[in-house]
Order: structure tokens, then sequence, then C-alpha cells
């Protein structure tokens, strides 16, 4: 029987050690694997590369992973937010290092890393100051740069369900890297809201079928969903709306 | 200047939304390109795509039911239409760079004359780097549209003969909404398109110190 569910958080971290490299989904708060971040900050490993989308927001999450000083690089295609105050501490005072990879490219490189791609001619960023120094090839008349794959050890990614062959479904656009970013890592750790009997997810709508997922742990509903349903009554950081009348 | 002389920016994102046609696919971008949906007409059928990963992006929804799964590039909450569709990141922005997109509208710090955008860094040295998709759309999109005040607030043309700030994209830019007037980008010049009140070319080439005509 494969059974790739783990009980609790702390298992689903387990082994990743220090200087790995460690993918972290999500596009700002959304998908991002909040949970996985707290077991890895209670795991202790440090010197991490972190692979994401953003640098983390206010003192939770993946902020709280740099705040701790567990990151020494993060390859990234928007650090800077209203609410990226932990990461821009750091890099102004060059406690972090920083490649700055536009968005596509980012999401092209994870993806690339996990389809077995050694590396690809990319239209974006040719003749800018993020392509400088890179390999480049005119093809049907138009510029392209040389751009290599980012792959990872772990994979830390959030999905609205999962069940233990590690098939994933996920919500809105919570989605965002979590599919390419399964695909990249040695070892791919799903957080998910609700784990769910073998045969219950639809087969046609499997976003991450498990060959992609090592590990799976359940973490709970958020907040705002209950038994599949939206029901709103918290603002967009997901704290409960304040007053009496918060709807539901 | 007298104020008849320039639109605000409610006006020139309606501007904006009336050449955007039924059908279309487009990506508005973070900051003012945002209001642009504000004015799209409810009878026509115009997607919106969000880099983060939705095509039929609707309105903001009401307070009580914010999602915080669903979200805009600029991470504030929306809602999403009848016939939306989710997807990760690496289709959202194969959907730009395979040109698949229709329409991206940008603002800017500054656009050449050659076509060239400058709008994800000042270069200064203490700032924060960021540049998210703004490389992607730019040279992605099949139109890339710029909405954006003429003067930098120093003054300054932010239309040039060529760009003095770090490049977003090379010779990508089509046409450029300002408050004074709507440009095209036409063989390595700027065109006047359309005059907003009661400018001329004339006092647009003195504000600019460009050659329109």
């Amino acid at each position: 029987m494969i059974d790739k569910t783990v009980t609790d958080v702390a298992q689903a971290v387990a082994g990743i050690a220090d200087g790995s490299t460690v993918m972290i989904g999500g596009f700002g708060r959304a998908g991002q694997p909040v949970e996985l971040i707290d077991a890895l900050i209670e795991q202790g490993a440090g010197d991490l590369t972190i692979v994401s989308n953003n640098a983390g927001n206010g003192d939770t999450g993946l902020a709280a992973l740099l705040a701790k000083g567990r990151v020494r690089r993060i390859i990234c295609s928007f650090p800077r937010q209203h609410d990226s105050w932990v990461f821009d501490g750091l890099y102004r005072a060059g406690e972090i290092e920083l490649e700055l990879v536009p968005q596509g490219n980012l999401a092209e490189r994870i993806r690339a890393a996990g389809a077995g791609i050694g590396g690809f001619f990319s239209p974006t960023g040719v003749g800018t100051q993020l392509a400088e120094g890179k390999e480049e090839r005119t093809i049907d008349g138009r510029r392209y740069a040389l751009e290599y794959p980012v792959r990872a050890d772990y994979a830390l990614i959030s999905a609205h369900r999962g069940d233990r062959w590690g098939n994933l479904v996920y919500r809105e656009t919570a989605r965002n890297f979590g599919p390419i970013m399964a695909a990249a890592a040695g070892t791919t750790v799903a957080q998910v809201d609700e784990l769910v009997e073998l045969g219950a997810l639809d087969p046609e709508a499997v976003v991450t079928p498990g060959i992609f997922t090592n590990r799976v742990v359940a973490v709970g509903p958020r907040s705002w969903v209950r038994d599949g349903g939206f029901v709103g009554g918290v603002d967009i950081d997901g704290n409960p709306l304040s007053g009496s009348g918060a709807s539901r | 200047m007298s104020a008849s002389s320039r639109v605000s920016r409610q006006e020139l994102a309606q501007r904006i939304a009336e050449d955007i046609p039924e059908g279309a696919y487009v990506n508005l971008g973070i900051g003012a390109p945002t209001l642009v949906a504000n004015y799209l007409p409810a009878d026509l059928e115009i997607i919106l795509h969000t880099e983060n990963g939705l095509l039929g992006m609707g309105p903001a929804p009401a307070v009580g039911s914010v999602d915080p799964d669903l979200i805009n590039a600029g991470k504030q909450p929306v809602t999403a239409l009848a016939g939306a569709a989710y997807f990760h990141h690496a289709d959202s922005f194969g959907m730009m760079r395979g040109g698949h997109l229709d329409i991206c509208v940008l603002g800017a710090f500054q656009v050449g004359s050659n076509g060239d955008l400058a709008n994800w860094s000042t270069g200064a040295a203490d700032a924060i780097p960021a540049v998210g998709g703004a490389m992607d759309l730019a040279i992605g999109a099949r139109n890339v549209w710029i909405m954006t005040d003429l003067l930098a607030k120093s003054g300054e043309s932010k239309l040039v003969t060529e760009c003095t700030y770090p490049l977003t994209g090379v010779g990508c830019v089509s046409r450029v909404y300002t408050d004074y007037a709507v440009f095209d980008v036409i063989g390595n010049t700027f065109r006047v398109r359309e005059l907003f009140g009661d400018n001329t070319v004339e006092a647009l080439e003195d504000l600019t110190g460009l050659n329109l005509k």
C-alpha cells in the first residue's frame, strides 16, 4: 500500500538539512504553506536557499523564517511589498543574498527542472540588467537569453485537498506555484486543508498527480472555508473580521 | 498649463477602456492601470487576466466576502466571473510570453521613442529591487499600452528619446496614454494620436523636448 501521508508537520519537514535549497509555494499569502514553514522554523535547518515568488509578508510564515536568520540566499521575483519589512531589513544590512528573476522566467525555470529540460531560451529580460551576461540567441528574428532550470532539495507547498497517493487539487489563485514546484524538488511536501479517501478526487480534475508528491500532511481547514464551501468573514490576511457583524 | 488641457486619471482610464474591443484578453498592470477595469462596458465580454493564475477576473468582493485564496497581481481581493479559469504560474506566464494576451496596460517611469519601456526600477542604490511580471508582460502581450502622466513629479517628460532608467523591455511599447495626449510609437518616433483639451502638438513638443511631427 502506498501511503504518503504523515501525521504531523514535524514529520513532514523531517530531514531538511542545513544548506538545503527549499522551494516555498505561494503568491503573497495565497498558497503559502504557513504550517510547514512554522514546522521548518521549529526543525531548525539553516543556511537555506529559498526559492519563492515573494520574500515574506508581515511577521509570519516565510517572513518568520527569514527573521530567524535561517536563510542565506533567496531566489525571488518580487521581494519588495508593503509588508516585506523583514526581508527589507536583512537586505539592507547585507544579511541575505538575492537573485532577482523575472516572474515568468522563475516559473519556467522551475517548470523546466521538473520536466527534465536542461535550459531554454526566453525573450523575457533580453536587453535589460537582468539578462546581462547571459548567452543570447536570435531565433526567427527575435532575441532570446539562455535560462537554466531551478531545482530544489525540498518543495513545501499548500494544496486544498489531497489523498494518500499524493494527488492534489488546489483552491482558486492559491494554486500559483504549487504544481510546478511539486515537480521540481527531490522531496515534495504538501500541506492540505483536507485529506480525502483514495478515489474521492475526480481524476479529471487532479492538478498535481501523486507522482510529484512525496509527503502529504493535513493541517485543517482555513477559517474562510467550511465543508468545501466558502463562508467569508475574514480580511485579506485571513484574520476574522472585527466587530459583531462578521458575516459567515 | 490650464486644467482643461489635462484629463484626470479616471478620465484617462475611461479613454483606454473605450479602445479595448469585445473578446480581448487583457492584463491590467498594478497601480493606475487597474482603474481601467472600472470603465469596461458591462455589456461587452472582455476577459481580464491576472498573472497569479486567473482568467475571467471580476471586481472586488463585498467586505464580508473577501476570499484570501482569490487575489490579483496586486494581492488585492477579487472575484471570479462565470466562465473563469484558474491555472498555475508557468501556464500564466506562457499566456504572456506566448503572445496569447491581446493587450496589457502598464505604468511607466519612462518610454523611449524606440518603444523601450522602463517601469521596474529607478536604479536608486538603496532601493529594494522587485521586478515581478513586468518584464514578461512587456515583451509578451501583443499590444503593450502605457498609462502614465506625461510629466514626472520633477517636471521632466516621461517620454524620452532614450530611457535612462533600467529597461523593462526593448522596443515593446506600441501606444502611450497620458494626461495630455495619446501617442503611438511608430518607426522609432512618437506620433500624436489624440490631443486632450486645448493641447497642441507644438505645446507638447515644448513640454517634452521631442520632435512629434
